[in-house]
């Protein structure tokens, strides 16, 4: 174990990967240069040939992913910020998402998808965008919003590797945060939700970027009692439904944290699942924090008070404790 | 190499006065070649066959036998077996929404195209795809797409991928004068020019995009689009077989040779509708006259009526012709028959084929 950075730790992956498999190739607006942070040094190492600047038009990017991996390459296309990924989207949603499907299983499809998401740092609403609830549903994509550095390297590994497109989500600002990431050669499966912090009175299920402050928030619970579970589900499409299930069995009361917009957003659709599957052991309703339906303002006035935050998140949790058992 | 720029088409016999008065200038390098007799069988064969097939999902959507429309290549069967007829197996194509020809063309399994377009577990893509989604990757056919130029980018990424991993392949990305006006066109001439690109642009400019007459809805030449990206280009007479196959020959070599795109535009016209029965929303309307679409039957416009002549005059006697004839309804006949006793498609497959278990 060592600690690392967030942004370290997505680099890592990549050199890891494109040292074990000659065929990775990644191309992206200003991937050269690496802007982001998580692609610095690849083409030094790899060349222009597997690392490469493309012009500015994400409709073909996304296409030309989609027909590099039919023709036998491992794609990495970086599309910078996610809301950038609505630019591409026909490919994304009529091509990458439906091909294994309608050629009845011919084409397999190694896509792995970079964009940065969330807002918080006045980029306002055309860069600031958590949009993954659209791509959980398309149906044919993996959905992938690491919250630490570890989860970072391991799950980025993992969708490299594998034949399906992914979408490998990275909360945005959050490249300097620290962790511990474990030496050596590793992955992270897919549809494995982790555990952060074990509890019984409540279950909290944080959302990528939504992490950190639930940390938080669970923090000043404890302080007054309440003994929170903190489970982050680390990837959305596959969903670990199992093991927030059973959570919520057992302590009975669930507040999920997201950051997309509350309407159709993956909140919603884990409070749906609890609704149908853990309804019997409910002591209290099942609460989303979310943003608002409003599009992300500029102001950092106006965006702290859109976005959910540790105190939304714990006066939430707390609003449910005070339910009749 | 260079660039023909045709005159304003507005009337298509005026367009093809023009194809027919240029001669070999509007090759691109103007050294004609002939393909050697069993070829030239070859291609009248693979036309026919695209013909016969056609006629025949023509005759199923009008007693309303198939389970999903259909849009058909009739009389554009030169442009798919012309350009083909050059490329190896391990080639890459995208197809367009019209895209049985290319399929057929390419070397694609008739019955497995039929079983496909029942919707049978037999089919191409096991019945999921239907016929708008015909591919088959095995023989470098990376699918027919439901999206108006949903193939460019597709083509494009093939052609990366074969560039920097040097197995030699081309890809040829098959799209009509409608998705032309898709600004994805640009991006990927841009990007194929720009990384000089082993891929053939071929427009089948058939005059209409789905119900609207395209000369109403374009601006300019469609050539001079590609021409703006210095990328070589040619009108062809996309009715003519062999000027179809020499174009293709030339731009294939090219981007073979690793010298880049070429584009090529064969003028050809679409004798069905956008699609099957499409008299029934059309509500009486309608937006070609069916004189204009009588002349494009005829003798001397239809690409098969045409070579068949072609070949006559060539001193191939007409029993060969025949005798092609003969197979293509065998092998139809032979097409149908396994698609019609075919089990129907899986209704589970869908939940198996989404997403595959990781393997390296």
């Amino acid at each position: 174990m060592a600690r690392k950075r967030y942004i370290h730790a997505i680099n890592e992956a990549l050199f890891e990967e494109m040292s074990r498999d000659s065929n990775v190739i990644v191309f992206g607006e200003d991937v050269e240069l690496a802007i982001m942070g998580d692609m610095r040094g690849l083409v030094d190492r790899f060349g222009r040939d597997r690392i490469r600047n493309t012009p500015i038009c994400e409709a073909t990017l996304t296409g030309m992913a989609v027909g590099a991996a039919a023709a036998g390459s491992r794609v990495v296309l970086h599309m910078m910020f996610s809301n950038f990924i609505y630019t591409g989207f026909d490919a994304i949603a009529n091509q990458m998402a439906k091909l294994r499907l309608m050629t009845g299983g011919q084409a397999k499809m190694p896509i792995t998808v970079i964009a940065s998401y969330g807002a918080g740092g006045s980029n306002a609403a055309q860069h600031s965008d958590s949009g993954y609830p659209v791509l959980m549903n398309l149906g044919g994509v993996n959905v992938l919003l690491p919250a630490t550095p570890a989860d970072a390297k391991g799950l980025l590994k993992e969708a490299i590797r594998g034949n399906d497109p992914t979408f490998f989500l990275e909360a945005g600002g959050r490249g300097g945060e620290q962790g511990e990431v474990p030496d050596g050669d590793y992955t992270v499966p897919f549809g494995k939700a982790s555990t952060v912090r074990p509890g019984s009175d409540l279950t909290l299920i944080a959302i990528g970027s939504m992490l950190k402050p639930a940390l938080e928030a669970v923090k000043k619970l404890a302080a007054v009692g309440v003994d929170v579970e903190l489970i982050d589900p680390r990837t959305l499409v596959p969903l670990d439904e199992e093991s927030l299930v059973e959570s919520v069995r057992k302590t009975g009361r669930a507040v999920i944290a997201d950051e997309a917009r509350d309407c159709c957003s993956a909140a919603s659709q884990i409070a749906a699942i609890l609704a149908d599957k853990a309804f019997r052991d409910l002591k209290a309703p099942v609460k989303r924090v979310t943003t608002p339906n409003v599009c992300m303002p500029y102001a950092p006035t106006a965006e702290k008070r859109v976005m959910p935050n540790a105190e939304s998140i714990e006066r939430t949790c707390l609003s449910i404790m005070s339910s009749p058992a | 190499m260079h660039c023909q720029t045709r005159s304003s088409p507005d009337t298509v016999d005026m367009l093809l006065g023009v194809l027919k008065a240029s001669g070999s200038e509007q090759r691109m390098t103007g050294t004609k070649t002939v393909p050697a007799r069993t070829q030239q069988l070859e291609l009248f064969e693979r036309m026919v066959l695209i013909r016969r097939i056609e006629e025949r999902l023509r005759a199923d959507a009008a007693a309303g036998n198939l389970p999903g429309g259909v849009h058909l290549y009739i009389g554009q069967e030169a442009v798919a077996t012309g350009v083909c007829a050059q490329l190896q197996v391990s080639d890459w194509i995208t197809s367009t929404h019209r895209g049985h020809g290319h399929f057929l063309a390419k070397g694609g399994d008739p019955k497995a195209m039929m079983a496909e377009i029942w919707g049978k577990r037999t089919g191409i893509c096991k019945g999921m795809g239907g016929s708008m989604h015909v591919a088959d990757f095995s023989r470098g056919i990376l699918g027919a797409n439901g999206i108006v130029g949903g193939g460019f980018a597709i083509a494009t990424g093939a052609a990366y991928s074969s560039k920097l991993r040097g197995d030699g392949r081309v890809a040829v990305t098959f799209f009509g004068d409608g998705a032309s006006n898709q600004g994805v066109f640009m991006e990927a001439l841009n990007v194929s020019s720009l990384w000089k690109l082993p891929l053939v642009f071929v427009c089948e400019h058939n005059q209409f995009s789905e119900f609207t007459p395209s000369a109403t809805v374009t601006s300019g030449e469609i050539v001079d689009r590609a021409r703006a990206f210095k990328i070589p280009c040619t009108i062809v007479d996309g009715n003519d077989v062999l000027a179809v196959w020499q174009a293709a020959g030339e731009a294939v070599e090219r981007a073979r040779r690793g010298d880049g795109p070429s584009f090529i535009e064969a003028h050809t016209y679409r004798i069905q509708g956008h699609l099957e029965a499409e008299d029934l929303f059309l509500g009486g309307g309608k937006y070609r006259e069916k004189q204009e679409v009588e002349a494009w039957r005829q003798a001397d416009r239809d690409p098969i009526l045409r070579y068949r002549a072609e070949l006559l005059r060539q001193g191939i006697v007409g029993s060969e012709l025949d005798a092609v004839e003969l197979r293509v309804s065998s092998t139809l006949a032979a097409a149908m028959k396994f698609a019609e006793e075919s089990e129907a498609a899986d209704p589970e497959l869908p939940f198996q084929l989404m997403f595959t278990n990781r393997t390296v």
